[in-house]
């Protein structure tokens, strides 16, 4: 045993891919001991908020003003609202005002927004310009409005009984707060999805949810293969062609067939992550029972079996201390593949709109569903579902470079 | 001949046991879903009516339609019956549709689509595992782990980063549909044109796919084959490599055949949730809005083809697989 497990672990790529699963199985443990909120917990007012730091506005106001005198801020400044998109836009509504085009330079900003200023006017309509077009020139200028200004802005309440604004505090051009100061900040690493919930908390509880279901559904093929083919293998006659039999017709009907079958009867009310693992396990016996069959059938007759036979063990005995240790790598392996494959299966299923239910737990294939339904893959919010794609493939990888790992340790024809 | 004549009668009349057991799974499982459909859909069409006895009208003419007031038995006799006929009934949720004329028209664009996907990704895999286990070295170090990772993304995933890549950022390619929105199917070159580009994206998602599993396979089954008795034989003999590599290639090819025949039901399933990714006009789309609608004649009807298509394929690769593995053609000769 400990010979075995030394030389598993002396594969490069069992390790690889046993590194990487445990890995991804300790952020699902340990990460919700540091985040205690509740992973369907809807956070924002609004879809898709991209990834970042969300400093609360208002606390950044109360807090303490520290002067950085920074040379290249106000370049930032206009750059965050006059990208070279913008410029260009700018550009080329005052080329169809009629400003020549060797007056008009897009690197000088002053200029630029001089010309743009004495020009510009919101009625003024323009031969051949969409009125979604107009609207966007409306909504860039307002943003532009106030862009080179240098002095700060003025901070005002309203006074509740003469319902006046009252000036309480200015903020300059060059204040900064310190973020460690203000109470409210809030780490989105992966942004929000379309229902507003946290995509990274919900990610690690998807994945958790998901792992769960590939071993419940690995625990039952695999458990159901291997008795199958068992009893297949070894009794052989009638029992065997039965099993056969079925084994044969589950083979060629496809698998994504029959789940979605079975689980669209099943309904959505009644469809929780754990009956979606138990309908997977269940169509998906059927290649370990073929394999444990063909094993078992070129075991039947080897000659410490037919001692024991002969020394009148009872069946039970035979099959587990004279058989079933020649095929123990073989059952683990196709083990860790079914898990995998489960974890696919159920996804597919998701995104076809026969999960589990959404309300209670979320997987790894709702959340794609979600961001499909969203299509947050066309609008480019990447962060609701590119993720996902990885955590699948990571998990899959990981598992399949484990079971490519142990298939060389365990058959030398295969051994660099 | 006469043995061949066996050969393929055995499979001929495997193939027709498994049809109807399918069929069978076909009729049952659908309909032992909660829920009356009928209700659903008369609820739809029922929408803004506020006499009742009118909704009750609706209701019963559409139980009456599609047969759902009837026993288990009668349905299914009447379904038999039916489906000989090349009649799936009325689709619910595209009501006043038939079943089949949906599904006539995505059915050939799912096999224009998965077919010679499927075939060109089994050829580039075979040659490319066969290359890496003959080369080994540095090429075999970069090729397997790519595939095991390509092998590993679901289909929808690479389907979902094609799109994302070539159609979404750099905008080379439509990323949705069969073909242009704002067309009309005719055989004018811009239609024509307009398919080709909405072909490219679900083409290649699949061939990708198919690349990764089949190249580990038959990498493993040609270091088998490089590594046996007769290869070593064959070198003492002197015998040039590119002539063993042959052999070593059809040896290795033979089970991948027997692979393939077995692994397509699972390439057809995941190809079917890539096409929802790109909402291509095939089967995968129709299942999910049957899905999404209730609609179990759809639903059980398009599971009845895309079943009938697999059989189909395997027996395909049965009948080929008689013909080149020389074994078998030893056997059937006498």
């Amino acid at each position: 045993m400990k010979h075995t497990l030394q030389q598993v672990f002396h594969s490069g790529k069992f390790v690889v891919g046993f590194i990487i699963f445990t890995f991804i199985l300790l952020t699902v443990i340990v990460y919700p001991l540091f985040v205690k909120a509740p992973p369907l917990a809807i956070l924002s007012q609004g879809t898709f908020f991209p990834p970042g730091i969300y400093v609360n506005v208002y606390d950044s106001i109360g807090s303490q003003p520290y002067t950085l005198m920074l040379d290249d801020a106000t370049a930032k400044r206009i750059a965050s609202k006059l990208g070279d998109q913008e410029r260009q836009d700018i550009k080329d509504w005052l080329l169809a005002f009629g400003i020549p085009e060797n007056e008009v330079d897009m690197a000088d900003t002053e200029n630029l927004m001089d010309q743009w200023v004495n020009n510009y006017d919101p009625k003024v309509q323009l031969p051949g310009m969409t009125f979604a077009k107009q609207r966007y020139y409306q909504r860039l200028n307002a943003s532009l409005e106030g862009i080179l200004a240098t002095e700060g802005v003025t901070i005002a309440t309203r006074n509740a009984e003469a319902g006046t604004l009252e000036e309480t505090d200015t903020v300059a051009q060059t204040d900064y707060v310190n973020v460690t100061e203000v109470p409210n900040v809030r780490l989105l690493v992966l942004g929000t999805d379309n229902f507003g919930r946290d995509v990274m908390t919900e990610l690690v509880s998807a994945t958790g949810t998901s792992l769960m279901i590939g071993l419940v559904a690995g625990l039952i093929a695999t458990t159901i293969g291997l008795v199958l083919g068992l009893l297949a293998g070894y009794m052989g006659g009638v029992v065997d062609d039965v099993i056969m039999f079925f084994t044969n017709l589950f083979t060629v009907i496809p698998t994504i067939v029959l789940l979605i079958l079975i689980s669209f009867s099943i309904g959505q009310e009644n469809r929780g992550p754990v009956v979606i693992a138990v309908v997977i396990g269940f169509t998906a016996w059927v290649w370990t029972a073929r394999a444990v069959r063909a094993q078992v059938i070129s075991l039947r007759n080897r000659d410490h079996v037919s001692l024991s036979k002969i020394s009148g063990h009872p069946i039970a005995r035979i099959i587990f201390t004279d058989i079933f240790p020649y095929i123990a790598s073989y059952v683990i392996m196709a083990f860790i593949l079914q898990v995998s494959s489960a974890i696919l299966y159920e996804a597919s299923l998701s995104i076809l709109g026969l999960g589990p239910k959404t309300t209670e737990v979320f997987t790894l294939g709702l959340m794609m569903n979600w961001g499909m339904i969203y299509q947050a893959h066309i609008l480019g919010k990447w962060w609701a579902i590119f993720p996902v794609i990885v955590i699948i493939a990571l998990v899959s990888f990981s598992l399949n470079l484990m079971n490519t790992g142990l298939d060389q340790v365990y058959n030398p024809a295969l051994r660099d | 001949m006469k043995g061949y004549a066996r050969y393929f009668g055995k499979k001929m009349v495997w193939f027709g046991i498994t049809f109807i057991a399918a069929f069978l799974l076909n009729f049952i499982l659908p309909r032992l879903m909660p829920g009356d459909p009928v209700a659903a859909i008369t609820a739809r069409m029922a929408q803004g009516q506020t006499n009742a006895a009118g909704v009750e009208a609706i209701y019963r003419q559409y139980t009456e339609l599609f047969g759902t007031n009837k026993s288990m038995l009668e349905q299914f006799i009447i379904y038999v019956k039916n489906v000989i006929n090349g009649d799936f009934g009325f689709s619910f949720s595209q009501y006043p549709r038939t079943v089949a004329s949906v599904l006539s028209v995505s059915v050939w664009w799912t096999v224009i689509l998965q077919l010679p996907a499927i075939i060109v990704g089994w050829l580039i895999g075979n040659v490319l595992g066969a290359l890496a286990a003959y080369r080994r070295g540095g090429y075999d170090k970069a090729v397997m782990p790519l595939s095991i990772f390509v092998s590993g993304l679901p289909a929808f995933g690479m389907a979902i980063i094609l799109l994302v890549i070539f159609g979404v950022r750099l905008k080379w390619l439509p990323t949705s549909g069969g073909y242009g929105f704002d067309m009309i199917p005719n055989w004018s070159w811009a239609f024509i044109r307009s398919v080709i580009l909405h072909y490219i994206l679900p083409f290649f998602s699949i061939v990708l796919i198919v690349i990764g599993g089949q190249a580990i396979g038959m990498r493993s089954m040609s270091i088998y084959e490089l590594n046996a008795d007769y290869v070593k034989y064959s070198r003492f003999m002197g015998i040039k490599d590119n002539k063993i590599i042959r052999y070593v290639f059809r040896n290795a090819m033979l089970p991948q055949v027997t692979g393939l025949a077995l692994a397509i039901g699972t390439m057809v399933g995941g190809a079917l949730v890539a096409e929802i990714v790109f909402s291509y006009p095939g089967l995968g789309t129709t299942l999910l809005s049957g899905i999404l609608g209730q609609d179990y004649p759809l639903i059980s009807a398009t599971a009845l083809i895309i079943t009938l298509m697999t059989l189909i394929a395997t027996l395909a690769l049965e009948i080929l697989y008689g013909f080149i593995d020389p074994r078998i053609k030893a056997a059937q000769s006498d």
